[in-house]
């Protein structure tokens, strides 16, 4: 911004320009881990996470199991998302990253590409077997390697105000042909309410409803990566929305804004399209409307389909620049499986577990307290996670993504081609794999 | 100089080096070192062999030209340039406007309370620029703005600040409101030095106040007004807290919408360092010569109104 800016010299502003560039790389040289390379007595692991309470999980760990084996884990709490992403590679530049690292299932192939992560698959036992295979078949790649163990899943759900939708007569749309009709129908009977936006403002919720029409994004044939992200599976996504949209049937307007909590929470936006954890997210956005939702499965493209996509979920795994990787993998397959650990990380994080026995223990046999009016909901949870479809990711998705804001958010505001918006995320997409030298065909 | 005190001072030679090695050390280790690594890393690029998955896949090749050549056909920098020009000729002159009038008024000779008001205008520029844009964001989102609220009870239109032309607007005016106070308070002061005698010159020559702030005080501060057309040209160049904190609350703010939020999002977005670093190079390389443009302009011309007032 102008006016603090201004009292620096002209030297020094251009100067931070540069080192703005810089930056990730300094980071690395504070935040990583020195360790004795001693192989047996004493282990100290870093882990960066950014889960809230997760040094309270780890107390358990440092108290009990790896107190036995002398294997001591230290959280060094993180922001999440992409930019996390960033700071490991920059670290693991630099040969000094984490330990451990929490890591988007998303992130894993950009990670492993830049050789950052270990394989840990020796280390972490009978791990597959806790976990479903699609959540599992993320953190090999494809490969026989294992390159993660997953904690914390998000399969997407539909979100609807009970109570407004019996006022307007609305039934709880089963395909997205009735997902239409119904945002149509609310239009007539309320004009200023909208049944839900299209938000171009997070990836991840379109990377899901692609990933359960069936999209698969990134594949690999032999030495060469195909990239279909407007592929057929996605074009009817896009199609779908940006037709809702340039009709009028929904809002356009981002997700997350003080705006969008004040239409959740005084019913002037009746549904949303979400996943697992979105209680959490109304209990803040919307907490006037509590006990008023309720949940279900999402929309299909056909009746006789039963898929879901994912949005969100995240796996913990070990960097290549670890010393002790096989402790570092003991810890991350306690933390993800041990029943005591997933107990502790419901409570303390409220997370929603990968690990499916966990799906219906623990915290997790009653409702949440926003959801209290719907007894059935982690049942019907666990239901919906399994027939999540499976997942695609390549080695730059972090690029997909961020054309995706731009291109989409664009498209919405404009009410325009929603398909031109995609074409364009595929264009760059592949551009930027080219740039990086990957034998590509589309 | 006798010979005693040449003597003396051959003992102290080597001082003037001793004193300059603190600040040449910092200079080369936190300027000259990072900026000499980012042009390196502007030359550079990743290479990947096969499906760039496995250790060794990838590499750090040269890159020649090739991040620059990218930059400048890659139409989103320009275009960034384009709309950060755009601001800038709201922001620069409205802004400048505003403070040098303000700065005027307050040293009018009878102003009541103006310790009070010179403060009041001051204060914004003490609110931290992202605190300040997300208060004016949520004054332009007309779901919760009181704003919207009395325009809606009073029957008037409501027109949408976070698109179009009128962003532009609604970023300016962020920028205005937060940087008026600082501007003001360097002209105000520049002010202040005029010699007393000079306006009892004017005075007793019959100007009115009108002519004197036009005639004389305008021309005086003139040193003052380039320094602060300076300073805002590169704040200008450089915006990005404004929109990046604006950006999650409207989709008309691109991730690129100004050249450093595209230098950030290379980076730290995308992940390509190296297309960052050239980009950061190319802006401030175009800063340097658009300022420093500018302050010689500013200064020849100067001289010549000097050498004018020499051959009158």
């Amino acid at each position: 911004m102008p006016n603090t800016k201004r009292r620096r010299l002209f030297v020094r502003g251009a100067a931070a320009t540069l080192a703005a560039t810089l930056g990730a790389t300094a980071l690395a040289a504070c935040g990583s881990s020195d360790e004795d390379s001693a192989e047996s007595g004493p282990v100290s692991l870093t882990y960066w996470t950014w889960t809230p309470g997760m040094d309270k999980v780890v107390d358990l760990w440092n108290k009990g199991e790896g107190k036995k084996d002398q294997i001591t884990v230290t959280v060094k709490k993180q922001a999440s998302g992409d930019t996390l992403v960033t700071k490991i590679l920059t670290a693991h530049k630099a040969g000094k990253a984490p330990d451990l690292v929490q890591a988007e299932y998303q992130a894993l192939p950009t990670l492993v590409s830049n050789d950052a992560l270990a394989d840990i698959g020796k280390n972490v036992g009978d791990a597959k077997s806790k976990f479903a295979d699609g959540v599992w078949q993320q953190t090999t790649l494809g490969t026989d390697a294992v390159y993660a163990v997953p904690q914390d899943i998000g399969p997407m759900m539909f979100y609807y105000r009970a109570d407004l939708f019996e006022k307007y007569g609305l039934t709880v749309p089963t395909t997205w042909e009735q997902f239409a009709a119904t945002a149509r129908a609310l239009k007539e009977k309320a004009p200023d309410t909208d049944l839900t936006t299209f938000s171009a403002n997070d990836s991840g919720l379109f990377a899901g409803l692609a990933q359960q029409a069936g999209a698969k994004w990134w594949t690999t044939s032999g030495d060469k990566w195909n990239v279909g992200i407007n592929d057929a599976a996605t074009k009817k996504v896009a199609d779908f929305w940006g037709g809702l949209v340039k009709e009028g049937a929904i809002d356009n307007q981002p997700m997350y804004t003080p705006a969008w909590n004040k239409a959740l929470n005084t019913g002037k936006q009746i549904a949303w399209v979400s996943a697992v954890w979105a209680p959490g997210t109304l209990t803040t956005a919307a907490p006037d409307t509590k006990g008023k939702w309720a949940m279900a499965p999402l929309p299909q493209w056909s009746a006789d389909e039963n898929v879901t996509g994912s949005w969100g979920g995240s796996s913990t795994a070990v960097t290549t620049d670890s010393e002790h990787k096989d402790a570092a993998a003991r810890f991350a397959a306690w933390l993800n499986t041990d029943g005591d650990a997933l107990n502790a990380l419901a409570k303390e994080s409220g997370i929603y577990p990968a690990s499916t026995s966990a799906q219906l223990s623990g915290a997790f046999t009653t409702p949440p307290d926003y959801f209290s009016n719907q007894a059935d909901f982690y049942t019907t949870a666990a239901k919906i996670a399994k027939t999540t479809a499976p997942s695609a990711w390549g080695p730059n998705v972090n690029v997909a993504y961020t054309t995706f804001k731009d291109a989409f958010g664009a498209a919405a505001k404009d009410k325009s081609d929603f398909s031109a918006a995609l074409d364009k995320m595929q264009a760059d997409t592949v551009a930027d794999m080219k740039k990086q030298g990957f034998e590509v065909s589309e | 100089m006798t010979t005693a005190h040449r003597r003396r001072s051959y003992g102290v030679k080597g001082a003037p080096y001793a004193f300059l090695l603190p600040a040449t050390l910092l200079f080369a280790l936190f300027f000259a070192l990072p900026i000499g690594y980012a042009l390196w890393l502007s030359f550079r690029k990743v290479h990947v062999s096969g499906l760039g998955l496995g250790s060794g896949a990838r590499r750090e090749v040269w890159a020649g030209l090739g991040n620059y050549t990218a930059a400048f056909t890659d139409s989103e920098l320009l275009d960034g340039a384009l709309r950060v020009l755009g601001y800038g000729c709201i922001v620069v002159p409205v802004m400048l406007g505003l403070a040098l009038l303000l700065a005027l008024m307050l040293d009018a000779d009878k102003v009541r309370l103006a310790p009070f008001t010179r403060l009041a205008i001051f204060l914004p520029y003490a609110i931290p620029g992202v605190v300040a844009a997300l208060l004016w964001g949520f004054l332009y989102l007309p779901d919760v703005s009181p704003f919207y609220f009395v325009l809606e009870k009073l029957g008037l239109p409501q027109p949408d600040l976070l698109d179009g032309g009128p962003l532009y607007l609604a970023l300016s005016n962020i920028a205005v409101w937060g940087g008026t106070g600082f501007n003001m308070i360097v002209i105000y002061t520049s002010l202040q030095a005029i010699p007393a005698e000079v306006y009892e010159a004017a005075k007793l020559d019959g100007a009115t106040p009108t002519q004197i702030a036009l005639r004389i005080k305008i021309p005086m501060v003139a040193p003052s007004l380039v320094l602060t057309f300076f300073f805002s040209i590169i704040a200008t160049l450089q915006v990005f807290n404004e929109p990046t904190t604006l950006k999650p609350l409207t989709n008309s703010v691109s991730t690129t919408w100004s050249p450093l939020m595209k230098v950030y999002r290379d980076a730290f977005g995308t992940g390509d360092l190296y297309q960052a670093a050239a980009e950061a190079v190319i802006i401030a390389f175009a800063t340097l010569v658009l300022s420093f443009g500018f302050l010689r302009a500013a200064n020849r011309r100067n001289k010549q109104d000097a050498s004018h007032e020499g051959a009158r």
